[in-house]
């Protein structure tokens, strides 16, 4: 007998009785066809291994320069940061913290939080507060916009074409890289089995 | 027919946070409880959807405006300055590299408001109580929300070049105040697709029929296959 449980489509509210574990089963909702559960095989070790391997690239994006500018021999170099911190210097506050918002804290965020639920949950414990965790990156996840910004970066260097040569730095392919490893590490995350570890009536 | 076995026809609803379904124990009230798996309070629709939807695409469609007529940034190149907007901006790109400006077009000025008209439709579509389509404008409603994103392109160009090209008088960029107003109008959108409730469009739509005659009672989902693309 395979263990059932009860949920309703989160977008048309119909009641099914959908299977519980199951690794490798998926379905959608017979109505409207939304995603009901998408049980992943070794959802938490495949998760866990691209995060880490996000961090690693997070990290390099950050740190080195993404882009240099050279114009006719005087070189400027940015980092992910900075277009943030002269956003900042020419008055458009609002503006920085919205960048800063979305193709970096958001991200940051968004990996932390999965390192904070996975290690403790591949060594079999359950991290403290994971409901608000799992709850803070639900949240995060609608913030983090790096595909876009690289689709930004693409438009500025055309735009800068004629202008200057652009010299690419190693945080460009790690940011490129990056953002395919967070694409992954949100599609192997099975996340009606990692709220099955909590323990429902505390 | 008879109606479709929902979540709030059975007095039950489901936790937004968590997934959870839980008994209300009433099919007409609002509960005032906290999930019992992870405390968020639960209701059986979003809380006032409809008015915070209309409420913010006002809002965005009134910002939508000065976002493309101001400049969102001025360029100064060997001493003469240029300012641009959005529009500007695209067809500037279209001399360079044509399918880029056609990507920027499609992001910075078709998606914005493509997104508030369609939104528009959908919560008008629930007022009136419409049994039009549900399955196909629930289908609308998630690609509605997946694009949302795309249109802070220009925000991040004009990121990337004020950072890059600050040669003082040799050559420079500077944000000007229309890229803060389409900022808005992208964070304004986001929280108008998350405020909708597709489920409303069922609610509206009554006991319209289900796809599958045998899915009536609650069954076990179809079409569980396992999946084998993501290996
Ligand atoms: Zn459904
Ligand atoms: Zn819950």
């Amino acid at each position: 007998m395979v263990p059932e449980e009860f949920v309703a489509c989160h977008d048309c509210d119909l009641i099914h009785r959908i299977p519980v574990g199951q690794e490798g089963r998926s379905g959608r909702c017979t109505r409207c066809g939304a995603v009901l559960f998408n049980h992943k095989r070794n959802t938490v070790e495949r998760t866990l291994a691209l995060t880490a391997a996000g961090a690693v690239l997070f990290a390099v994006a950050n740190l080195f320069p993404f882009l240099s500018f050279d114009m006719q021999g005087r070189v400027t170099e940015t980092t992910l940061l900075s277009g943030v911190v002269e956003l900042w210097s020419q008055g458009m506050g609002v503006l920085a913290v919205l960048v800063l918002l979305t193709a970096v804290i958001a991200p940051g965020v968004q990996l932390s939080l999965l390192g904070y639920v996975l290690v403790p949950l591949h060594a079999g414990r359950v991290p403290w507060r994971l409901e608000l965790a799992l709850r803070a990156l639900r949240r995060i996840e609608t913030w983090s916009m790096m595909e876009v910004f690289l689709i930004g970066i693409l438009v500025a260097l055309v735009k800068l074409g004629r202008m200057a040569e652009i010299v690419p730095g190693p945080a460009i392919y790690s940011f490129a890289i990056l953002i395919l490893v967070l694409a992954g590490a949100a599609a192997t995350l099975d996340r009606r089995a990692v709220w099955q570890r909590l323990t429902v009536g505390a | 027919m008879s109606a479709a076995p929902t979540a709030r026809s059975l007095g039950m609803a489901t936790c937004h946070e968590c997934g959870l379904l839980v008994r209300t124990g009433s099919t007409t009230e609002e509960p005032a409880f906290a999930c019992p798996r992870c405390r968020a309070s639960v209701h059986v629709r979003k809380h006032d959807s409809l008015r915070r939807v209309w409420a913010l695409l006002f809002a965005a469609a009134v910002l939508y405006i000065p976002a493309n007529t101001f400049p969102i940034m001025t360029t100064t190149y060997l001493g003469a300055a240029q300012s641009d907007t959005i529009m500007s901006g695209v067809i500037y790109l279209a001399q360079e590299d044509w399918p880029l400006a056609v990507v920027v077009f499609v992001a910075s000025v078709m998606v914005p408001i493509v997104k508030i008209v369609v939104l528009a439709f959908l919560a008008a579509s629930v007022r009136a109580r419409s049994r039009w389509r549900p399955a196909d404008r629930t289908r609308l409603y998630r690609i509605t929300e997946s694009i949302g994103p795309w249109s802070m392109v220009d925000v991040y160009v004009v990121t990337v070049l004020v950072a890059l090209v600050r040669l003082d008088a040799l050559a420079s960029v500077e944000a000007e105040v229309g890229a803060i107003f389409f900022g808005a109008v992208v964070v304004l959108t986001i929280f108008a697709a998350e405020s909708f409730d597709p489920r409303l469009i069922w609610d509206a739509a009554g006991d319209a029929p289900v796809d599958e005659p045998t899915a009536a009672p609650p069954g076990l989902v179809s079409g569980g296959e396992p999946e084998g693309g993501v290996a």
